[in-house]
This record gives structure tokens, C-alpha cells and sequence, in this order.
């Protein structure tokens, strides 16, 4: 059975159904995040002390990483962009972009928890360790998830390039608005715990 | 987006635009932070600046600035809870009725590095 309206707007939404329902999606991830992020308030306002963060992580990892996803949302608009003008190479060069920037992010990412944990700094160490690897990690979690889908999108599934050329563009505009939300979400973490 | 060639190329121009003023903000978020400001100043500061880099990425990049009502329906919901969310604890906290209680542990790490 196929799904309808992948390609053409429903009626009544005025949207397609992918549209719709990543941005249903992205709305469920703000309330999973933003329970997170309750909890570090939470924890914060009531803590005796609380480290200043640029003690504890290192800042310019952390804004080198900033600029890393910055850039890596360049790319993903732009190879949304190359799409909207039918050059498919240009799609190619700058959805590779994304995904090496993606995954240069997570290597960094693994170096500072390497050192973390190597100082024996784990989750159980501090309340503040313990808010700083759930919310990263779960922030890595989502860059992981990403790298699949667009590196699914670069390799086997731009086949669909061929056939179905509206429905691979819509299907890249709904990886795009997922990858500018994780984008979105470190933009808050940084200063959050890096920087406060 | 508009499917002219020519509205999507000066669609990339603003696109790199809008990318640049996300690094010169980032690069303002770290120098903003050694300036030594009370911290409730330092929380502010540091919230504005990424909410205006969030609002260029969902208003450019996510395409929100001409999205149709129906996200906007849904997004206004969403807004509404996660604000709900965030306000329980600060509201939790400027509640002076009963006994206040503190989380221990916290600067553990802080005492920690000092160490190392």
C-alpha cells in the first residue's frame, strides 16, 4: 500500500504527509529535550554549588564542535538547495559535506568523553556529570541517527533521484528539518553546559 | 521554498548569510562568557544569543519564516508545553512554603579537577 500524499499537498493540512509528520516528530523531540533540560534547572537551582562549566570541559572543544554542526547545517540547506535547481552532483558534494561533518563532530564528541572517563569523571562522579552525558549524549544519539539517514540518502537511497524526483526532494527537506533541529539543540547546549 | 532558479540561488545567498552570522555569533556567545557577570546577567546573555542563532536556524534553514499555519498551529502547542516545562522547576524553586531542599554533590567534579 502506498503512503499518500508524499508528493502532493492534502488538502485540508495544505502540507504533505512527510511535512507534516516530521514536524509532528521534531514537536515530540522539543518535549523530550525540553523535559532534559527541566531537569537541569532543576537540579541546578537547587544545588549547594555547582561548577562552572568552562572548569570542568574544555571550551574551545566544545565551540570548535559548535561551528562544526553550524557548518554541517550549511551544507544540509544547500543540498536541499542544489535538489530545488536539478543539480544532483552539487546534492552529492554537499550531503557528503554534512555527513563528514557529522562525523567529525562525533569523533570530538568520543575524544572529550575519552577524556572525561580516563580522568575518571563518569556520570556517577557529579550531579552535574550526571545532566552533562545524558544531554549530550542523547544530543550524540540523535547526530548517529542522522549520519544513518543522510548517509542513507547519499549511498543507496538517491536512487529514488531517478524515479521519483519530487518525493527524493521532499524526503531530503524532512531529513534537512530534522538535522537543523539537532543543529538547534546544541546551539542551547553549549552555553548551557560549557559556558555557565 | 519558491521553485524559481532564481529565487533559489538568492535563496544560497541569504543560506551562506545566515551561516556566517551563526559563527560570528558563536564566536561573541564564548567572549561574552569571560566577562565576569553575575550569574543570573551571564544566564541571560547567554540565552539571548542562542535564542537569536535558533530563531535564524528555524526561521532560514527550517524554512519557518513561510511555513504554513498548520506547523504554526502545532509548533504554538508545543511552545506552550515546553515553556510549562521549564517554568515547573523555576517555579518550584521561588516557592518559599515548606522546608527547601538542595541537591548534593553537585560541584563534586569541580573539587575534583582541582585535584588533577
Amino acid at each position: 500500500m502506498d503512503i499518500p500524499y508524499v508528493v502532493h499537498e492534502r488538502p485540508d493540512t495544505g502540507l504533505t504527509n512527510v511535512k507534516l509528520g516530521i514536524w509532528l516528530f521534531l514537536a515530540s523531540e522539543v518535549m523530550l529535550f525540553g523535559g532534559l533540560f527541566s531537569t537541569y534547572i532543576l537540579l541546578r537551582v537547587n544545588a549547594v554549588d555547582w561548577p562552572f562549566g568552562a572548569d570542568v570541559l574544555s571550551v574551545p572543544i566544545g565551540a570548535f564542535n559548535t561551528v562544526v554542526l553550524i557548518l554541517s547545517s550549511v551544507t544540509m540547506v544547500l543540498c536541499y538547495a542544489a535538489l530545488k535547481l536539478g543539480d544532483f552532483g552539487g546534492y552529492k558534494r554537499y550531503m557528503g559535506l554534512t555527513v563528514g561533518l557529522a562525523v567529525l563532530f562525533l569523533v570530538v564528541k568520543s575524544y572529550e568523553y575519552y577524556d572525561k572517563f580516563s580522568h575518571g569523571d563518569v556520570p556517577a562522579s557529579s550531579t552535574y556529570l550526571a545532566i552533562y552525558f545524558t544531554l549530550t549524549g542523547l544530543h550524540a544519539l540523535h547526530i548517529v541517527a542522522g549520519v544513518v539517514v543522510n548517509g542513507w540518502f547519499l549511498g543507496p537511497g538517491a536512487a529514488l533521484w531517478k524515479t521519483g524526483r519530487e518525493q527524493f526532494v521532499n524526503r531530503i527537506e524532512a531529513a534537512g528539518l530534522y538535522w537543523h533541529f539537532v543543529d538547534l539543540v546544541w546551539i542551547f547546549l553549549f552555553p548551557v553546559l560549557y559556558l555557565l | 521554498m519558491s521553485d524559481s532558479p532564481e529565487q533559489v540561488r538568492e535563496h544560497i545567498r541569504l543560506y551562506w548569510k545566515i551561516g556566517i552570522a551563526l559563527l560570528v555569533l558563536t564566536v561573541v556567545t564564548v567572549l561574552v562568557s569571560y566577562i565576569e557577570f553575575a550569574v543570573p546577567m551571564a544566564i541571560f546573555v547567554a540565552l539571548v544569543i542562542a535564542t537569536t542563532k535558533g530563531s535564524l536556524v528555524a526561521s532560514y534553514f527550517m524554512h519557518l519564516i513561510g511555513e504554513r499555519r498548520t506547523i504554526f498551529a502545532t509548533l504554538l502547542l508545543t511552545v506552550f508545553f515546553f515553556v510549562v516545562l521549564i517554568l515547573v522547576p523555576i517555579l518550584g524553586h521561588v516557592d518559599t512554603y515548606g522546608e527547601h531542599t538542595t541537591v548534593p554533590n553537585a560541584d563534586a567534579t569541580a573539587a575534583g579537577e582541582a585535584q588533577h
